[in-house]
């Protein structure tokens, strides 16, 4: 009857440790130091991958929402939930790093001219209101759809968004790969693209223990209250997470 | 389709005219906050980019009143569950929601358009410069109606409705901030009406249609029981 969560779990764990390590230590010994900006330039390979992997995960979360929709089952609900979950605490960490970077190269922490940061904090700021909105609908099964609703809604709008922004602005960002200045050179875009993959293993390692750690503390639920009865298990809790359900 | 949205608006207009509330309120709201810009910017006069700011904001903040008591009706007096069991399509009270939003904005903006020339703009507004001014308003009606109706309907459910509703409706309202700063700013300069970018037209039309589209496809989820 129970079913075991997690499993495969351990090697990509270790995969994602050895990706992190190898992409730090390219980070750090191998990438050349930047011509104009020196060491801080660095904060690139933790900066840039975190936003991508941070926007993606928005994009994964409207996705589940869609499948949620469409197909009615809650499980999807989960997924769309945990994935918007992790990607704003790793907005947060984008914010930050992004902050740290525009005092070292520009001088001050925001930069309103830049169009790439204003345009996350806008998205950023829209995505926190997603657990309070879950938090006020207490029905869970009306609690899942207006929140896939919602992340369609946000996973719509951050192209615009970010469109909107980038017209708004000149910007003054450097680009990642082509711009008018000319390409990364080859070693740096190695190591880019090497902390770009840690950064998604992170992500997905994180996503899926946090899916087996839902699943798992649903079912030892159920299995404490089959052992005690219905009065020694209580009433669910309201919650921003949804109900998981167990087979 | 047609004749379910026209007794809808309808209706909603009727409810207005009967007792009249959230136009008055907005409107008032919005001549208020024209004195508190007054006092705050501590300017006797504003333009420019100044000007697109304060009738921007104002507009805005105006809206979301109207946003916050766009179902409430329905919600607390039963509507909704009478339009459910009537056998017509879901999407009609969309339509119908947003066109009298779009009606009580337009109403809205018929009040605080003239007392913002009056109270606060320094130029004064030719004849075709009011004309620019009335299209990018327009748009921006339609933008803030169609994701307003979005958002109230996705509210009316919480628990915390009048929280809900400005936390989620700024942060998507932002790119029609843009546009219609943007845009206006031009018209409403001292040195009289500059042109009108188009850009910030295309951009409006834009984010209209997006969010139509999407409020068409989602709208049907907000309303089952």
């Amino acid at each position: 009857m129970t079913k075991l969560y997690g499993t495969g779990l351990r090697p990509l764990s270790l995969a994602t440790a050895l990706a992190v390590t190898v992409a730090f230590g390219f980070a750090f010994f191998y990438a050349p130091l930047d011509a104009d900006q020196g060491f801080v330039q660095k904060i690139f390979y933790v900066h840039v991958p975190m936003a991508i992997v941070a926007l993606g995960g928005f994009v994964f979360g409207a996705i589940m929402a869609i499948q949620h929709l469409r197909t009615g089952d809650r499980r999807y609900d989960l997924r769309s939930y945990v994935a918007i979950h992790l990607s704003i605490v790793l907005g947060v960490g984008v914010l930050v790093t992004g902050m740290i970077w525009a005092q070292a190269s520009w001088g001050v922490w925001f930069e309103w001219r830049e169009p790439t940061l204003v345009s996350f904090l806008i998205v950023f700021l829209l995505y926190c209101t997603y657990q309070p909105l879950r938090f006020s609908i207490e029905d869970p099964e009306k609690q899942a759809r207006y929140a896939s609703v919602f992340a369609i809604t946000a996973g719509a709008f951050v192209p615009l968004n970010f469109l909107a922004v980038r017209l708004a602005e000149t910007y003054i960002h450097p680009r990642v790969f082509a711009s008018a200045e000319g390409a990364l050179p080859a070693s740096m875009q190695l190591v880019f693209l090497s902390s770009l993959v840690a950064m998604t293993l992170l992500y997905l390692t994180l996503w899926r223990y946090e899916m087996a750690a839902k699943h798992t503390s649903a079912q030892l639920k159920s299995l404490r209250r089959k052992l005690g009865g219905d009065e020694s298990a209580p009433a669910r809790v309201r919650s921003a997470a949804p109900a998981v359900t167990t087979p | 389709m047609f004749s379910t949205v026209a007794t809808l608006l309808r209706k909603e207009l009727r409810l207005e005219l009967r007792t009249p509330q959230t136009v008055p309120a907005m409107a008032l709201f919005s001549v208020t906050t024209f004195v508190v810009f007054h006092f705050a910017l501590q300017a006797r006069s504003v333009e420019g980019d100044l000007a697109a700011g304060v009738l921007c904001v104002t507009i805005l903040f105006a809206a979301i009143l109207g946003v916050n008591r766009l179902f409430v009706a329905d919600h607390e007096e039963g509507g909704f569950d009478g339009f459910l069991l009537a056998p017509v399509d879901r999407t009609a009270l969309l339509v119908a929601k947003a066109l009298s939003l779009l009606a009580f904005l337009v109403l809205l903006e018929l009040v605080a358009v003239p007392a913002f020339i009056l109270l606060l703009l320094e130029p004064g507004l030719g004849v075709s410069a009011l004309a620019r001014l009335a299209l990018v308003l327009f748009l921006v009606d339609i933008g803030i109606a169609v994701l307003g109706t979005l958002v109230a309907a996705l509210a009316i459910q919480t628990r915390t409705r009048d929280l809900i509703v400005p936390i989620v409706a700024l942060p998507l309202l932002i790119p029609v901030v843009i546009a219609a700063a943007r845009g206006t700013a031009p018209l409403l300069a001292a040195a009289g009406a500059g042109a009108l970018p188009g850009r910030w037209l295309a951009l409006l039309g834009l984010y209209d249609l997006v969010f139509g589209l999407l409020a068409y496809a989602v709208f049907d989820f907000l309303l089952e029981e």
